[in-house]
Order: structure tokens, then C-alpha cells, then sequence
């Protein structure tokens, strides 16, 4: 599921009161100090931060260990998870616990990769139509809302139908140019309110050009917003990719946590009982994602103090 | 009125209008070649039947004529219902093998939709700032809405259907069966249907927990509750009230979600083999029935169209606010 209406994300602060980061606007190092301080006692936020990076650390440094293609047929067949094989075997023989770390590396990579062209396209779009307003809105508007209303997953499956060159790259170019709609949406509600306070018009009138307002006056001041909203483009690619391999559409020579999926349900792991083969990658998938959403309240928190827990 | 809808309408006639677009395009500007690849796939190893191949598959694309011509071609014989011909049920029209599949997916679809909406946002809002509930809802919440939805399809499958034996894993009704009215048949078919059911549901009902809980911890702490609450209102009251202005969000969320509850739906029907358009897609990509595969695309937009066009008449009819407004402007 791409974070769309976004589970606990920033949607709702749409009020100009409660835009993120505002309350602690007394100087630059205090204000530094008091977000570390409250990040630092907030369960959500570290619980979250700390599964994501015991992952990302499994993702980036495990796989050096093992050696070898993931896709080897190492081992004997069908075995459940063993001192020697700590997730088990698949069908072939394949090491489940090494498909397993460069299936995290691989959704890392997409999320990172689908998430920050999502983030860039939303926050292009959305800076300038609320910026600029007038025509330039409704025209980027009218484009928000047919992204948006399309069914990103679906037109995906089309594209990576034909596309014959599938790899990460690509795939996580297309998510990308599909799922920003929302977060275009979001900071350009958020870009509205702020561009009518004074310290923006000050900048108007002292001659600045609208792309300087919109780096240096504006986006600073959503800077956590626009974090939280990358975040939650994160976890929504991680799904998309998740889905699309578990379709067959995903990189063919790859490895990734859906294809895992993908070849565990064509390879009847459901009716052997090979729970092992099959639970893992989702179970990765489930906690990266979920612990994002989770990271993401405890940022919410963190950043806006009404709703701290007193 | 008319304007509001008339707007509505309008960007819908123009999202269908790209999505037609994009399904003509992609197969044509696509690095990769259509033909080609059918072609290779028939592995005809002589070069002048190959020759005749890409002949025939060329017409039959169209990809003979200007692009123009191709593409109010391509118009032409949607607006005649003329989706083509599916390759992997040949000779029937794709329109007809669509047709078949619709039933299932809505049949999962709708009750998913719906109740997922109603149960989720009742269990928000009653677990919103109850110190216990809350810890213990959350973290749930998340972990629901972050669990790929052909995961726990696959879990509910593997632990419900094949190691406890309650339920069916795949079809739509017994192998044995013949669709009728039958007690047989409609017990089976339930027993069939429940399982993907259920994966759509709960995936989709954390979602909705999660978003209430939040929409009323904002509601409360707005000024009109604490007016309330300063005037001694009942704690209920304020609630209901919270609620009320709580659950016109939620219904944008709805429409901003249908893509993505309709994705899993497909994902879904694959883990469970349920014969509707999820299932079709995954074997249009199997026997690259392109003209199949278009086709359940485009169906799909149709839906969600329409689907965003019903929660917008609902939304009106909920909103008062949208409603005096309109009746303002009419008048």
C-alpha cells in the first residue's frame, strides 16, 4: 500500500497553528538542542530508528560475509532453518538467510531511490503551484488530481509489461514518477499558508528571485514536514516494488523480498509447509515499513509539541 | 451544484482520457518491441513464416499506419466496446473475458471497502486517547498498514487454509462444483471467498483505525471542543461531535485510497487464486495477452472513477458545509 492518505502522517496540520517546527523558532541552537532532547526520550521514534537500522546494517554489511551469488544452489534441499542455514533452504537449495539480506539491500534501494523522486516531483510541483499560484496552479493542480485518481500499481503493471529492460533502477524511476500526487498535494497546502506571512513578503520586497524565497524562506520552515513526507514515499515504494515482484515483474536476474515471495507461492511453498521461505521477506518488508510509520508519529511528536504526550 | 460536479466530471473524462492514452502509448514508444517479443516467444525458426508473423501482428496492432490514424483508431473501436481479442482464451473478446472476472473482484472489493471503512473508523475513534488502548492500538495499527497485502494473504492461507484445514486456498468455489443456486454452491463459495477477504480487510482496517485515532486526537484539541468541554459538556458529546467533523477526512482518504485498496485486491486474488481480475492480469502477463492486459486496465480506471465519483455525490450529501455553499451559488 502506497501512503497515500497517510496513516498518522502529516495531513491533518494543514492549519497554519499547527505547521511543524514553529513553536521552537527562538534560535537555531536552542531550538537544535530541544528537538534532540525531546527525539532522544521519544519510545516511538527510537523504537522505529532502531529496527529500520538494525536492517539497513544486516542490508549493508552481512552480504560482503557471505559471498557467492544469493541465487547459488549452496545447500541441500527444502531444509527448515538449521545452525548452518539460519533461515533455511529453498526448493533448489538456495540459502534463504542470503536472498534475505540482498532482498534488504534491494528494498532499501527502492525505497531510497522511488521515495526521493516521489519527494523531488511532489515538492517541485507543490512548492510552485502554491507559490505561484494562479494559472500555473490550476494547470499543476489538474495534473495533481489525474496522477492521483490513476492507480498508480495498475499503470506500473502495464509499463513493466513491456519494459524489457527491467532493473531496480528503472523500476524505482517509474514508482517514483507514480506515487508523488499526494505529497505534491500536501506542501502545496502547507507552501499556501506560509506564503502569506510577513517574513516572506519582506523577502519579496527586498527584490529576491521566487526560487530563493522558495529555498531559503520557505522551505526551511517545512523542513520536518518535508522529511515526514519522505518517509512516508518511502515505505509507499517499498510496497509498490514489493507488489510489482511479487506479480514476476520485478527485476528478472535480481533479488528482492517480493521475488522471494513471488517464487516461494510458484514453487508451492504454501502446500510443503516451507514457512521459512515464505515468512521472512514479508516479515522484512512488514517491519521496515511499519517501523517507519512508527518513526514517523514519534517525529510527528517531536516536532510539534501539542501533541506530545504530557 | 452543476459547477461542482461539472468540475468533477471534467477531470475525470480527462484522467480517462489519459489513461487511454498512456495504454496506446506505452506498447508503441516502449523501449522493446511488442511484436518482437511475441514473435520470439512463438520460437518459429523459419525466416520467411517469421516474416509473415510480424506481418499479421503488425495489421493487427496496426502498426502499419500513421501514428495519428493508429490512435483514433484505437478510440474508435473503444467507444465500439471493441477491446480485441484475448490470445490466451482464444477466440473470445476480451470485453467478454473481463466481463467474467469483474463479479469476483467486486464481490471482494466492495464488502472490504466498506467495512473495513466503517469497522476501522468506529475502533479509532474509541481507542483515540484511551491511555491503554491507545499504546497497544497503534503499534498494531502500523504494523497492519505496513504488512504487503499478498503477505498476509499468503500467512492467512498458509495458517488458516493448509496447516489448520478450515478454508479453501484457491478458486472461487469447489473444483467439483457447477455455479448455481444450490446450498452447496453458495457455502462454498463463501468458504472460498473469506479468506481474501479477510487479508483486504484487516490490511485495510489498520489504515482506517490509525486515521480516526489521529483526525479525533486533532478534533479534541481544537477550540470548539475545549469550548465545550469548559461549558460542561458530557465527555460523549464532545466525542460525537469530534467524530462527526473527524469522518469527512476520512471519506478524501477513502478516495485517495482506491488505488491502492484495489492493487492489493489484485495482489490478493493472486495468493488465492480467485478468479477475478488480479488473477487475469497475472495470466495475461503469462501468455503476454497484451490486448487482455490493456483491457483490464482500462476497466480498472473505469472503476475507480466511478468509484471516486460516488464517494464525491456521498461527500456532498454528508458535508453541509459543500451543500449551503452549492445551494448559495445556485441561487
Amino acid at each position: 500500500m502506497s501512503a497515500q492518505q497517510v496513516p498518522g502522517g502529516p495531513v491533518p496540520g494543514e492549519g497554519v497553528g499547527a505547521g511543524p517546527g514553529e513553536a521552537a523558532a527562538v534560535g537555531a541552537p536552542r531550538r537544535g538542542n530541544e528537538t534532540v532532547y525531546f527525539a532522544l526520550r521519544n519510545p516511538k521514534l527510537l523504537a522505529g530508528a532502531v529496527v529500520v537500522a538494525v536492517l539497513l546494517v544486516a542490508a549493508l554489511a552481512v552480504p560482503p560475509f557471505l559471498g557467492g551469488s544469493p541465487n547459488a544452489y549452496v545447500g541441500p534441499q527444502a531444509q527448515p532453518p538449521s545452525a548452518e542455514f539460519w533461515f533455511g533452504t529453498t526448493n533448489f537449495g538456495q540459502d534463504v538467510f542470503a536472498q534475505f539480506v540482498h532482498g534488504l539491500r534491494s528494498t532499501f534501494l527502492v525505497g531510497l531511490l522511488g521515495g526521493g523522486i516521489a519527494a523531488l516531483v511532489g515538492m517541485v510541483v507543490g512548492f510552485v503551484a502554491g507559490y505561484r499560484g494562479g494559472l500555473v496552479d490550476e494547470v499543476l493542480n489538474m495534473i495533481t488530481n489525474i496522477v492521483l485518481v490513476l492507480p498508480a500499481m495498475v499503470v506500473l503493471i502495464i509499463a513493466a509489461a513491456y519494459l524489457e529492460a527491467r532493473g531496480i533502477l528503472v523500476q524505482s524511476l517509474f514508482i517514483g514518477l507514480t506515487s508523488w500526487p499526494w505529497a505534491a498535494r500536501a506542501i502545496r497546502a502547507q507552501t499556501l499558508s506560509l506564503a502569506t506571512r510577513d517574513f516572506v513578503d519582506l523577502a519579496r520586497l527586498s527584490g529576491r528571485r521566487a526560487h530563493a524565497i522558495i529555498f531559503r524562506e520557505i522551505a526551511p520552515n517545512m523542513s520536518s514536514y518535508l522529511f515526514m513526507t519522505f518517509i512516508l514515499l518511502f515505505g509507499g515504494a517499498i510496497l509498490i516494488a514489493a507488489g510489482l515482484d511479487f506479480i514476476g515483474l520485478g527485476p528478472p536476474q535480481g533479488v528482492s523480498l517480493g521475488l522471494m515471495m513471488h517464487s516461494a507461492v510458484s514453487w508451492s511453498a504454501l502446500q510443503l509447509g516451507m514457512w521459512w521461505w515464505f515468512v521472512p521477506p514479508g516479515l522484512g518488508i512488514t517491519a521496515i515499513v511499519g517501523s517507519l510509520y512508527i518513526m514517523n508519529v514519534g517525529l510527528d511528536e517531536v516536532f510539534n509539541p501539542r501533541l506530545r504526550e504530557t | 451544484m452543476w459547477r461542482y460536479f461539472g468540475r468533477k466530471l471534467f477531470v475525470y473524462a480527462l484522467t480517462f482520457f489519459v489513461a487511454v492514452t498512456i495504454n496506446w502509448m506505452i506498447p508503441r514508444f516502449m523501449p522493446g518491441d511488442p511484436v518482437r517479443s511475441m514473435l520470439a516467444r512463438a520460437s518459429v525458426g523459419n525466416a520467411e513464416a517469421l516474416e509473415a508473423m510480424r506481418a499479421y501482428y503488425s495489421s493487427l496492432f496496426g502498426l502499419d499506419l500513421p501514428v495519428w490514424q493508429q490512435y483514433l483508431n484505437f478510440w474508435g473501436s473503444l467507444l465500439r466496446g471493441d477491446l480485441g481479442t484475448s490470445v490466451w482464451l482464444f477466440p473470445t473478446p476480451v470485453s467478454e473475458v473481463i466481463l467474467g472476472a469483474v463479479p469476483y473482484t467486486l464481490g471482494l472489493l466492495v464488502p472490504a471497502i466498506l467495512l473495513s471503512w466503517i469497522a476501522g473508523n468506529k475502533f479509532g475513534a474509541f481507542a483515540a486517547r484511551g491511555r491503554w488502548l491507545d499504546n497497544t492500538v497503534l503499534p498494531v495499527g502500523y504494523l497492519l498498514t505496513a504488512t504487503p497485502y499478498m503477505w498476509l494473504g499468503i500467512l492467512l492461507a498458509w495458517s488458516l487454509g493448509i496447516v489448520a484445514g478450515i478454508f479453501p486456498t484457491a478458486g472461487a468455489y469447489g473444483f467439483a462444483l457447477q455455479p448455481s443456486l444450490s446450498w452447496a454452491f453458495v457455502s462454498s463459495l463463501v468458504l472460498h471467498w473469506f479468506l481474501p477477504f479477510l487479508s483486504l480487510f484487516l490490511v485495510a482496517f489498520g489504515g482506517w483505525a490509525i486515521g480516526m485515532r489521529n483526525m479525533i486526537i486533532y478534533e479534541l484539541e481544537a477550540d470548539y471542543s475545549s469550548y465545550l468541554e469548559a461549558l460542561g459538556a458530557p465527555r460523549r458529546l464532545v466525542r460525537r461531535y469530534a467524530f462527526r467533523n473527524a469522518l469527512l477526512p476520512q471519506l478524501t482518504g477513502l478516495a485517495l485510497q482506491l488505488g491502492t485498496i484495489v492493487a492489493g485486491a489484485l495482489l490478493t486474488e493472486i495468493v488465492f487464486s480467485y478468479p477475478g481480475l488480479g488473477n487475469l492480469i497475472l495470466e495475461a502477463l503469462n501468455n503476454r495477452d497484451f490486448f487482455l492486459l490493456q483491457g483490464a486496465f482500462l476497466f480498472i480506471v473505469l472503476g475507480v472513477l466511478i468509484a471516486n465519483f460516488v464517494i464525491d455525490v456521498v461527500y456532498v450529501l454528508v458535508d453541509p458545509r459543500v451543500r449551503v455553499q452549492m445551494q448559495g451559488g445556485a441561487a
